[in-house]
């Protein structure tokens, strides 16, 4: 008993085992409701499971169908299109931004709380302002174009395949961008002041000084911030559900939207699987990229670069 | 059901019961409701609760009276009843996911296939379908493929939306007709002379579960064409799909613009603002022009000059109409399945149904051949052709299988994306099918 009682001790005061008490909370926490789920998807992308059946194993039948399937390949061509492009702007747009949010200016904090306004309104209610935005028939914009005397006829944005996957880039570029604002501002008031006075009294010109001392303490930053916006740009739903289910013909499909039609609403839960699944090397990508390609720069370690 | 000869007795007793009580009100129906739980079969189980999950409602009114429905059954029965409502489109998986881990709803109303999907999950309801079907004139056709799975009737099909062609009267006369001509050719002449000489008509082309879908469907097998045939082989590479691409191609010319992007909601608005002359929904158009009529002269102005027709009859020679079904099933795994199944029987009573159906104001039509004599049908002579529906409708998954497959075909847009690429010059008519076809082999493998 003694020995027992003697080990149970060791456990409860013992400073390593402490440590993992401490940490056991937050892993169970992410075993539960990170690895297991994902672990799952994977399991269940073998697998010819469909909603109410579990399955059996079929390897890698899924992968191998969807890799041929041309509707898959529109949708991973359009994913990483939305991406890419929504991304660019949204970095380029939100640095602006965050720059000119920067500078003295009268209504400083209203503007500021103003920019934010498309990250408060819910995406499934901006997607519906957009819907309105983009309709064939009562769209804002063909009205006032028309007025002008700009057009002739209604522009068909969501009907025509480019021109509603340009539309549905806009709007998440519009939704996106306060995030990134925000954040890149709050960076922006973490650099110290001395640095700029040094760079003024050396003569430096303003692009010298965004180029040679913003931008580059600022790194860190927009390695994260722009992490962040890749992964929910890659993984956005919401938008592309309301505003095109997908349509025309599936030239606005995402991955998400795809995987969620064939394992939810088509019941095909193994290959619906396999499309969520093939989302994560990209994922990865992205997340190697901004970690390795960004972060390790010596100079953060008081290094210089090489 | 379909088939059975019903006696002249059982005509005149439904007929009366019928006028008798159609509109019974109040007091009558508590009356009714009281007698009704006495003499029911199914006797509800001691502190039996009910719980259903439910489409959400399109028109305002069949919900209300549904509501006051089921607050009859449970003055009656003392059973209490818990509505969920969920979107069209979220019934399906969450009684996949129900019937699969055994907890949920006790009853499901879904669309179409919904019962087919875990027929062994569903709770027999035979004898409801036998008592209802001798009750009031025997079942449509389309209600027993929908209910039955195999001997049994897993599921009672509670009413169908029809989904048919609305026009507006004026912008067709404009065009030279003076009405929707019966057969597929004179069809094309009308949307083209529509677009010529007056306001064009359309049909949805973006991912619209319903609307899309219903006219895709119809066109396709209007051409006698079909995704699988009775055995569920995939058969759409076939030249009747060719011929049928190649109409609604050409058709799509004559459309206004834009079509490619409406989702259900978006013809119900052009429509209603006069920017379209012809498109294919539900009655809602119509009650929704109605309810404003009052306060906007625009809407009276719609209200009185739009009508509905059926669909044209395309070389096939039959019509090949394709309206929602929505049946009611109630799971296995309930507690109370004798209070599950009385539910159910109240519920396509007369003096319960006729209520509802005409809170409905048509927008859902009857699977029962004695319901054809509803007031509703005769309210408004523009109602009149709704009636019919469930009879003339196809049913998902055309000559194949009801099932699963049908399901994910539908979900996965195969024939609406097949028709969409076509129409907006994404795909060949050849490629479009090849896609569609190793789709489909997939499914139906």
């Amino acid at each position: 008993m003694t020995g027992e009682h003697g080990r149970w001790r060791r456990l409860r005061t013992n400073r390593d085992w402490l440590g993992f008490w401490f940490m056991l909370p937050a892993a169970a926490f992410l075993l539960l409701f990170l690895v297991y789920p994902l672990g799952l998807g994977i399991w269940l992308s073998f697998t010819d499971a469909r909603i109410g059946s579990p399955g059996n194993w079929i390897g890698l039948e899924n992968y191998e169908w969807i890799i041929g399937d041309a509707k898959f390949q529109t949708a991973v061509f359009f994913t990483l299109l939305y991406t890419l492009v929504a991304s660019a702007f949204k970095f380029a747009i939100g640095l602006y931004l965050a720059l000119l949010l920067n500078q003295a200016m009268p209504f400083k904090a209203i503007i500021r709380a103003v920019v934010l306004i498309p990250f408060i309104v819910p995406t499934v209610l901006s997607a519906i302002a957009f819907w309105w935005i983009f309709d064939p028939q009562f769209s804002v914009i063909s009205w006032s174009l028309k007025k002008l005397g700009w057009i002739q006829g209604n522009i068909n944005f969501l009907g025509d395949a480019w021109n509603a996957r340009w539309s549905v880039i806009f709007a998440n570029v519009w939704r996106g961008v306060p995030f990134i604002a925000i954040s890149l501002l709050a960076g922006l008031q973490t650099l110290p002041p001395s640095l700029y006075e040094a760079a003024t009294l050396d003569g430096a010109t303003r692009w010298q000084m965004f180029r040679y001392v913003t931008y580059p303490l600022l790194t860190p930053i927009i390695a994260v911030v722009m992490t962040f916006s890749v992964l929910f740009t890659f993984t956005d739903f919401q938008l592309i559900k309301v505003l095109t289910n997908g349509g025309p013909a599936g030239s606005t499909e995402l991955m998400a939207t795809m995987s969620y039609n064939t394992a939810i609403l088509g019941s095909r839960i193994g290959e619906g699987s396999a499309v969520s699944t093939a989302m994560v090397p990209f994922l990865l990508a992205a997340i190697m990229f901004s970690w390795f390609g960004l972060q390790r720069r010596k100079w953060q370690h008081g290094e210089s670069n090489d | 059901m379909s088939q059975r000869k019903f006696t002249r007795r059982d005509v005149l007793k439904t007929g009366a019961a019928l006028t008798g009580a159609g509109v019974l009100q109040g007091a009558d129906l508590a009356l009714f409701a009281q007698a009704w739980a006495q003499s029911t079969p199914w006797k509800p189980e001691k502190g039996a609760k009910l719980q259903l999950l439910r489409w959400k409602r399109f028109v305002q009114s069949e919900e209300d009276g549904f509501v006051a429905l089921v607050a009859a059954f449970t003055k009656a029965t003392g059973v209490p009843v818990t509505v969920l409502n969920e979107s069209l489109d979220d019934v399906q998986p969450k009684a996949s996911v129900a019937a699969n881990t055994g907890q949920g709803p006790d009853i499901f109303w879904g669309l179409y296939s919904l019962p087919h999907l875990f027929p062994a999950k569903c709770l027999d309801v035979t004898d409801v379908a036998d008592y209802l079907g001798r009750k009031y004139g025997g079942w449509v056709p389309s209600a027993v493929t929908y209910g039955k799975s195999g001997k049994g009737w897993i599921a009672i099909p509670v009413g169908y939306n029809g989904n048919i062609i609305n026009y507006r009267k004026s912008m067709i006369e404009k065009a030279g007709f003076k009405e929707v001509p019966k057969d597929t050719a004179a069809f094309m002449e009308l949307m083209k002379a529509l677009k010529a000489k007056s306001v064009a008509g359309g049909f949805a082309l973006g991912r619209a579960s319903g609307d899309g879908n219903a006219w895709v469907h119809w066109c396709l097998w209007a051409h006698g064409a079909n995704l699988v045939d009775a055995k569920d082989k995939v058969v759409i590479n076939s030249p009747e799909t060719v011929k049928a691409l190649e109409y609604a191609k050409q058709l799509s010319t004559h459309f206004v613009p834009g079509t490619a992007s409406w989702n259900d909601a978006f013809n119900n608005k052009a429509f209603l603002e006069s920017q379209v002359s012809l498109t294919n929904n539900g009655v809602s158009i119509y009650a929704a022009a109605k309810a404003n009529a009052g306060k906007d002269p625009k809407a009276k102005e719609v209200m009185d000059d739009m009508d509905h027709s059926l669909w044209p009859v395309g070389p096939v020679g039959k019509p090949t109409e394709f309206h929602v079904a929505y049946p009611m099933l109630a799971m296995r795994y309930t507690k109370s399945p004798q209070a599950a199944k009385a539910f159910m029987a109240f519920t396509l009573e007369a003096e319960n149904y006729n209520k509802w159906l005409l809170a409905a104001v048509a927008y859902i039509t009857h699977p029962l051949n004695a319901y054809d004599a509803n007031p509703v049908w005769t309210s408004d002579k523009k109602l009149t052709i709704v009636r019919d529906v469930a009879k003339r409708t196809l049913t998902a998954g055309g000559l194949g299988s009801v099932g699963e497959k049908a399901a994910s075909a539908l979900a996965d847009f195969v024939i609406l994306d097949m028709f969409a690429s076509v129409c907006t010059d994404r795909a060949t008519v050849k490629d479009a099918i090849a896609v569609a076809e190793r789709q489909a082999r997939r499914i139906y493998r």
